[in-house]
This record gives C-alpha cells, sequence and structure tokens, in this order.
C-alpha cells in the first residue's frame, strides 16, 4: 500500500490521519507541501520519525528543492524524482491519495 | 495614505496564494501607500533561502521579496513562534526581516486600516 500526501502538516491534519493508519511494509510518499514534514530541524519530525522506523518514506525530491529544503531532509526519508513516483505508483497494488 | 497590512500564511508553491499576495503587495506599493506585510505559520516558508524550482516548472519567485524594497516596501515582520516551530531562524530567511512576538503582531495589526490575508 503506497500513501500520498501533498498537505503542509502544520497547515492540515491530513499526515497525522495518515500516519495514524500506516502500517508496517507500507510506503508514504510526500509529495507538494507535504515535504514540510520531512524537514529535520521542523517539529513534525519526531512523528515522521516514527514512521520511518515502521515503514518506508519517500519525498519527492523536486518539490524538496523547490522549498529550499535540499540540504534540511532527514536521512532516512529517500528522494525520489518523478520516474521513481511512477515506478512506485506501478510497483504498489493500492495507491492512496490523501486529500 | 492608508496602512496597508497584507498577512501571508501559505508556503509558496502548493497554493497560489503566496504568489498572489505579492503581486497585491507590488500594486499596493505602486500607488504610494504605507505597506507592512506579516509571514505568519506556514508563510514564513516564502522566505526561505536556496529554492530551486526547476524540477516543478514553477518559477521561482522568492528573488521579488529582495526586490521589494526598491518599491520601498520595507516593512517585513515574521512571527517568532512560527519561525521556531519551523526549526527556522533569522539566518535561513533571504530578505532582512523584523522577528515578533504573536503580541506584537496583534498590535501592529491593530493600527492598520485595511488588512488583506493570503
Amino acid at each position: 500500500m503506497l500513501h500520498i500526501v501533498n498537505q503542509s502538516p502544520y497547515q492540515s491534519s491530513t499526515l497525522a490521519s495518515c500516519l495514524r493508519l500506516l502500517q508496517p511494509g507500507h510506503s508514504l510518499l510526500l509529495i507538494e507541501d507535504a515535504v514540510y514534514a520531512a524537514d529535520s530541524a521542523g517539529s513534525q519530525q519526531a512523528a515522521l520519525q516514527q514512521a520511518a522506523a515502521r515503514a518506508k518514506v519517500y519525498a519527492l525530491k523536486p518539490d524538496v528543492e523547490a522549498r529550499g529544503l535540499g540540504q534540511r531532509v532527514m536521512e532516512n526519508v529517500t528522494l525520489i524524482d518523478y520516474s521513481g513516483f511512477v515506478t512506485l505508483v506501478a510497483e504498489t497494488s493500492t495507491s492512496h491519495s490523501w486529500l | 495614505m492608508k496602512k496597508f497590512m497584507f498577512v501571508n500564511r501559505k508556503a509558496p508553491y502548493g497554493t497560489v496564494y503566496a504568489l498572489e499576495s505579492l503581486e497585491v503587495v507590488l500594486i499596493t506599493a505602486t500607488f504610494d501607500q504605507d505597506v507592512s506585510l506579516v509571514f505568519l505559520d506556514d508563510g514564513v516558508y516564502e522566505l526561505v533561502k536556496g529554492q530551486q524550482t526547476k524540477g516543478i516548472g514553477i518559477k521561482n519567485f522568492s528573488p521579488s521579496y529582495r526586490a521589494l524594497e526598491g518599491y520601498d516596501v520595507e516593512k517585513l515582520y515574521v512571527d517568532a513562534d512560527s519561525l521556531a516551530q519551523r526549526g527556522l531562524s533569522e539566518k535561513d530567511l533571504l530578505v532582512p526581516v523584523e522577528v515578533l512576538s504573536g503580541q506584537q503582531v496583534a498590535e501592529l495589526m491593530q493600527q492598520q486600516d485595511v488588512v488583506l490575508s493570503f
């Protein structure tokens, strides 16, 4: 199962709801404003660390770079490009784009 | 002349609010009004250094904040709590700003003729 989140964790509860349902073996992809959750210095960092311990966490690199987070992303978050995004969706049986 | 305050609360590229605010700020400044900008909540992300938007195909408008000075827009205020919550400090920002407490932001807001929220 792949969870895709695009909302800032500071502006909406979407990521928190997703993390509550995130099971071991699932994948989480942060895109658009959700990439702020992966900032190693931000106060949302702990919640994502816990998630990364049980699931694979990805962030879309072009969105990370656009927001000036290039050097600030948590170590256990894997950066992927658009083709990596496509591969991830193609490889996963079910995707959920959270709104 | 009226006192205009623009309250910026959104991150730069996920929605169009940040860019729209900047456009209205420039228009207001052209009419020689007293303009203040406040950055609250995710709005502080608008000012973060090092934005590189080539990969998302959207214009990087962050250098425009540095051009505001040329329009005599020099009152840029940032909420201290919003910065701290996001692990940011003044040195992470691309323009000189005045960092204020929530109380100070509220006082400034009360002194305005017009407050516009983005």
